[in-house]
């Protein structure tokens, strides 16, 4: 198979591991979850959550992957004997997160084509649940929605025509055009906002503390969690991603430039947002709480209702909007597809192209599913679970095995800082011994007390049990399966001493 | 805007918008050290 592929420059891991982290989640999931946690309050606990969890996690995962230079399973193996499931366990994740984020980016992108003529009317919601998507009952298949299967064709070919070309001439190369390109098109989008009536309003209602919400447990879970989802850690994308970096890098002002700027385009994401809903609140001449939301509902409902709203350039204003959306989840896209696809081809000695064929192949197969008339009840459960029970469970699980099992953390901190900028000390070792495990332990009890209590999201509990549990344990299943099927031979184990080329 | 939503969004501004620039500026600054040691 020859050596590692490289990446061209550091600037283009940055650019790659920053478009991994900047997805959907940023610019819908982030301005919710700070406004229904204090507002300004909760950027401390926000803050907090990143020095203590996502920077720390984000070095152990550049770190590992550099060190042991190969994709999780085969880096986890490396790691530790017998901790090769784990890799498999989180790639897992990664391939099932794929099939549906890979369908929600295709919304995005037919979304772009409606908002020329703002095709989704008066009554965006109806649109969307009625027209666009035809949702059926949960459980119900339906039939193939024309509108979201060919635009999910285009966002495949794109995604697998990038991975083709490999890492450099491929992921680098597309990170270096759509990261820039995604940073000025939402300042354009965030200007026009702060231009709109009421969008003091807005951007006050975000920021405003509510200090009494800074001493309740669930505001600082919340924190942890989303710097926790939004930065890509624990389904095997950072540990890929460094594994193409060259032998003498810096690891540590890496983790925190990535983490810096994902939590940098938040923030510019919930100034825009925000901008946007304190515009709508005044047109309707309601509080800005009665129109807060966030996820799909935000992007495809409430932000349609607000373009229509738009005094001027409300047809640029739209398209550009779904185009942020589109650049933002094809970046992350890529990082996920490349985790299975550095797995298939470590474990089973195929050429990329083979890999990215059979790998991309299965899950754009699978992402089809997605694009019935029942796609979205899917998709609403699957991502649930396999975010609570499978991204916070395995990553819980890799620190307790790196740092409890293998005891690796001091080695790898000592590598780390023979080759960083920054020297690492007892703040990480602090973080990722106790803090973090502690936070996230506290997490999942939460989630899994949460959801035995209610059924989530409403759904009937048999639907619930066979797309969200079931599809959670099946990843620990086929992770542990994967690692059964055939064993590395004792060089493959071995940490290459060969020169690394670019590709 | 409210004085105390103002404070929250300028700290929040300097604080990760700076640890972003801070970050470049090291990595920057170390990479022209690096290149100036090996010339």
């Amino acid at each position: 198979m020859g050596n590692r592929p490289q990446w061209g420059t550091r600037a283009g891991f940055i650019f790659a591991a920053v478009g991994s982290a900047i997805g959907l989640g940023n610019i819908w999931r982030f301005p919710g979850v700070a406004y229904e946690n204090g507002g300004g309050a909760f950027f401390l606990p926000y803050l907090f959550a990143l020095l203590t969890a996502g920077i720390p996690l984000l070095i152990l995962e550049f770190t590992i992957g550099q060190k042991y230079r190969g994709s999780a399973p085969l880096s986890f193996a490396r790691l530790k004997k017998g901790s090769e499931w784990l890799g498999w366990w989180q790639v897992a994740i990664s391939f099932v997160i794929s099939t549906y984020y890979a369908v929600i980016i295709a919304w995005a992108l037919s979304y772009a084509y409606f908002s020329v003529g703002k095709q989704w009317g008066e009554e965006p919601l109806n649109f969307l649940i009625g027209d666009y998507l035809k949702v059926v009952n949960p459980g119900e298949v339906g039939s193939l929605v024309p509108g979201v299967f060919f635009p999910l064709i285009v966002v495949w070919v794109i995604t697998l025509g990038i991975l083709f070309k490999g890492v450099k001439k491929g992921i680098e190369a597309a990170n270096r055009i759509f990261i820039p390109a995604l940073v000025i098109l939402f300042l354009v989008i965030v200007v026009r906002a702060l231009t709109l009536d009421g969008a003091i309003d807005g951007i006050n209602a975000f920021f405003k503390p509510d200090w009494s919400q800074i001493a309740n447990g669930k505001v600082w879970v919340a924190a942890y969690g989303q710097i926790f989802f939004s930065l890509s850690i624990a389904f095997a994308i950072m540990v890929t991603y460094s594994s193409y970096l060259p032998k003498k890098t810096d690891l540590t002002n890496n983790a925190f430039i990535t983490g810096f700027a994902n939590s940098s385009f938040e923030l510019l994401a919930g100034i825009g947002v925000f901008a946007a809903l304190g515009f709508m609140a005044m047109q309707q001449n309601v509080p800005i709480d009665e129109v807060v939301s966030s996820g799909v509902i935000l992007a495809f409902a409430v932000f349609p209702q607000i373009i229509n709203e738009l005094p001027a350039f409300s047809v640029a204003f739209g398209f550009l909007f779904f185009l942020c959306l589109t650049l933002a989840g094809l970046t992350s896209l890529i990082s996920i597809v490349e985790t299975y696809i550095a797995g298939i081809q470590d474990k089973f000695k195929v050429s990329r192209t083979k890999a990215v064929a059979i790998g991309g192949g299965l899950s754009a197969l699978i992402s089809i599913l997605y694009a019935t008339q029942g796609g979205l009840n899917y998709l609403d459960t699957v991502d649930a679970f396999i975010n609570n029970y499978g991204v916070a469970f395995a990553g819980l699980v890799e620190i307790i095995i790196v740092v409890w099992v293998a005891r690796e953390l001091n080695q790898l901190r000592d590598h780390a800082n023979a080759i960083s900028d920054i020297r690492l000390g007892s703040w990480w070792t602090i973080c990722l011994k106790f803090i973090t495990p502690i936070i996230l332990g506290i997490m999942m009890i939460m989630n899994i007390m949460e959801d035995l209590q209610t059924s989530y999201g409403g759904y009937p509990v048999i639907f619930n049990f066979y797309f969200g549990w079931l599809v959670a344990i099946g990843a620990i299943v086929v992770g542990v399966l994967f690692s059964l099927i055939k064993k590395w031979d004792h060089n493959t184990l071995e940490v290459p001493k060969d020169k690394e080329v670019s590709k | 805007m409210e004085t105390s939503a103002v404070v929250m969004m300028v700290l929040g501004i300097v604080i990760i918008w700076g640890g972003l620039a801070a970050s470049i500026r090291h990595a920057v600054k170390k990479s022209k050290e690096k290149s100036q040691s090996n010339a």
